[in-house]
């Protein structure tokens, strides 16, 4: 059976005065993927998430989210999408369970069900011990996974995370890697990140959408962008660099 | 409704824990329960061995003793408590970076401003309270009266007006906390329209009056009259752009039963004068209401007015995490 599509784009485009930072984009996503959205600095990857969020509104084309529109229903997305922003903020004077609680209150989960989820996730993204510590005394790490609990708090069947690994030490971006593909393969969540660095995207993806200058000039599995972009047989060896810095060139 | 109530829950909050908000609201209380009481001890002197007038003891809020009365000095600093409270509202949110999480929350973006708003105005209610029922528990001291029930019912109104006056900086202090990401940018100019209207607007009125209708000394009194009362008619006008013009109206009415009209005294006819003169009982609290109504209005409506803009600005706005 086909596997539901959750995210759809179809002709999605931004303007920004006459700066198009997103061009005609088209791409689907389908229930439990996990897919890797890769391209340099000021490529769009960003803007797409806030139109995916309804966090902007496209200058064209249409964006479903589980087949609502973030433009005209902002909410109903809301509701089950996580979101983790590029650089993610904390209430600074509160505790890692404070944040937590107020993240959770605004969706509407009541406290005795937060109280258990709360524990659970601080758990999950190793945080428990440190949750009495006023967030603003936390490392960069800690608060990246810190981010990915608010995320999870409101148990979303979609998330979007914007360079979750930006700025993280070797050690930190393991510890995210691997906590993302927990989230696939044990809550069948669907995925959706960004990233500008090649080897993390490859680790992880199932997909992979490659980003330029607002355009989308490719997107599959790793395995069909190689065939495609650099024409070689199935078997061969390649790496994501020689795919990337070849559609790079051509872009 | 989750939303709102959330977020109001949390300011409220903050602002209990916001030692810049409880230092401004200490010093204002402070100031000015040390104006009412050097009003009430000085009319403790003047009321020995004196029948005591009516409505005395709304004379402890609008006497101006030595430097102002204690209205006046609301009227002047209270907006500073709206500004504290409302300044960086939104920008702080932006600048800590905690806004692009708040609005990919499922609630509605309003619910951000009203949340604020509320706990704002919250805020200024307690504090403004407070200071009524400390003023009032003072003249009961010093005077030995007991306000009567018409007093007590001024007293709640001119409470309300204070809390819509103070509300209405608050929401302007919000808005530009919506304009501007700054948050020093937003304190500075929530200042600058704060002195511009309190302080610049009297002296505009008064420069404009002088340049459109100057009163110069001429033999004709028929002219010099029509000169004079376009000039104090175009200085009204100008002071009704001035909240703090409006409050301190609205609000000597209030508290002064004596006082008929809110205009200046001459601007009134003769008849006026006349009948103000034959008829020395106080204005009816109906009356007083009446008469200050507008002034309520007009200062809701400037504060709807800002809301406006604050929607129409941040509800569609783009919110980065940069
Ligand atoms: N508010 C804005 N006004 C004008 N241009 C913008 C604005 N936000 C982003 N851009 C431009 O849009 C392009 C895409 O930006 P972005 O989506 O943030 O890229 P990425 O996240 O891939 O690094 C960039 O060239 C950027 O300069
Ligand atoms: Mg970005």
């Amino acid at each position: 059976m086909e596997k539901e599509i959750v995210i759809r784009m179809e002709e999605l485009t931004k303007l920004y005065g006459t700066q198009t930072a997103v061009d005609r984009l088209t791409l689907s996503v389908a229930q439990g993927e996990v897919f890797g959205f890769l391209g340099p600095n000021g490529a769009g990857k960003t803007t797409t998430m806030l139109m995916l969020l309804g966090l902007t509104e496209p200058t064209s084309g249409t964006v479903r989210v589980c087949g609502f529109d973030p433009a005209r229903d902002p909410l109903k997305v809301k509701e089950i999408i996580g979101y983790l922003p590029e650089h993610v903020g904390f209430y600074e004077d509160m505790d890692a369970r404070q944040n937590l609680r107020y993240i959770a209150r605004l969706n509407d989960i009541p406290d005795r069900i937060s109280t258990a989820r709360i524990d659970r996730l601080l758990e999950e993204v190793d945080l428990a011990g440190e949750a009495t510590k006023k967030v603003g005394s936390y490392s960069k790490g800690m608060r990246q996974r810190l981010g990915i609990a608010e995320v999870l708090i409101k148990e979303p069947k979609v998330v979007f995370l914007d360079e979750p690994t930006i700025g993280l030490d070797p050690d930190g971006t393991n510890r995210m890697l691997d906590l993302i593909q927990a989230l696939s393969r044990e809550r069948q969540m669907t995925i959706f990140f960004s990233s500008h660095l090649l080897d993390q995207v490859q680790q992880i993806s199932d997909r992979i959408g490659i980003m330029i200058k607002g355009k989308l000039v490719a997107a599959g599995p790793l395995a069909e962008l190689a065939q495609r972009g650099l024409g070689l047989e199935e078997g061969e060896a390649y790496t994501l660099e020689e795919i990337y810095m070849k559609y790079f060139k051509e872009a | 409704m989750h939303g709102i109530l959330t977020i109001y829950r949390k300011e409220m909050e903050d602002h209990f824990s916001s030692m810049r908000f409880l230092l401004i609201a200490a010093l204002i209380v402070m100031i000015g329960v040390i104006i009412a009481s050097m009003v009430g001890m000085s009319m403790q002197e003047e009321l020995r061995g004196v029948a005591k007038p009516t409505f005395v003891f709304l004379m402890l809020f609008t006497s101006t003793g030595k430097l102002f009365s204690f209205v006046q000095f609301i009227g002047l600093l209270g907006p500073l408590i709206g500004i504290i409270l409302g300044f960086d509202a939104i920008n702080r949110e932006r600048s800590g970076r905690t806004l692009s999480k708040l609005v990919s929350q499922p609630i509605y973006r309003d619910a951000i401003i009203n949340a604020k708003f509320l706990a704002g105005v919250t805020m200024i209610a307690i504090v403004m309270a407070s200071l009524v029922l400390i003023i009032s528990g003072l003249g009961i001291r010093l005077i030995g009266v007991v306000p009567g029930a018409e007093e007590i019912w001024r007293l709640l109104i001119y409470l309300v007006l204070s809390i819509i006056y103070i509300s209405f900086w608050l929401g302007a202090a919000i808005l530009f906390s919506v304009v501007f990401r700054s948050t020093a940018t937003s304190a500075l100019a929530s200042l600058a329209v704060w002195i511009c209207l309190s302080f610049f607007i009297g002296l505009g009125g008064s420069f404009l009056a002088d340049a459109v209708a100057p009163i110069n000394q001429t033999a004709d009194m028929a002219e010099a009259t029509d000169a004079f009362l376009k000039n104090a008619e175009i200085q009204r006008v100008a002071s009704l752009f001035s909240p703090m013009t409006l409050y301190g109206d609205a609000t000597s009415t209030i508290l002064d039963p004596m006082r008929k009209t809110t205009r200046a005294f001459v601007l009134m006819g003769p008849l006026e004068r006349f009948s103000l003169s034959r008829f020395q009982n106080p204005l009816p609290l109906g009356q007083s209401v009446v008469i200050v109504a507008p002034f309520m209005i007009s200062l809701i409506a400037i504060t709807f007015v800002c809301f406006g803009i604050c929607y129409a600005v941040f509800m569609r706005q783009e919110i980065r995490s940069t």
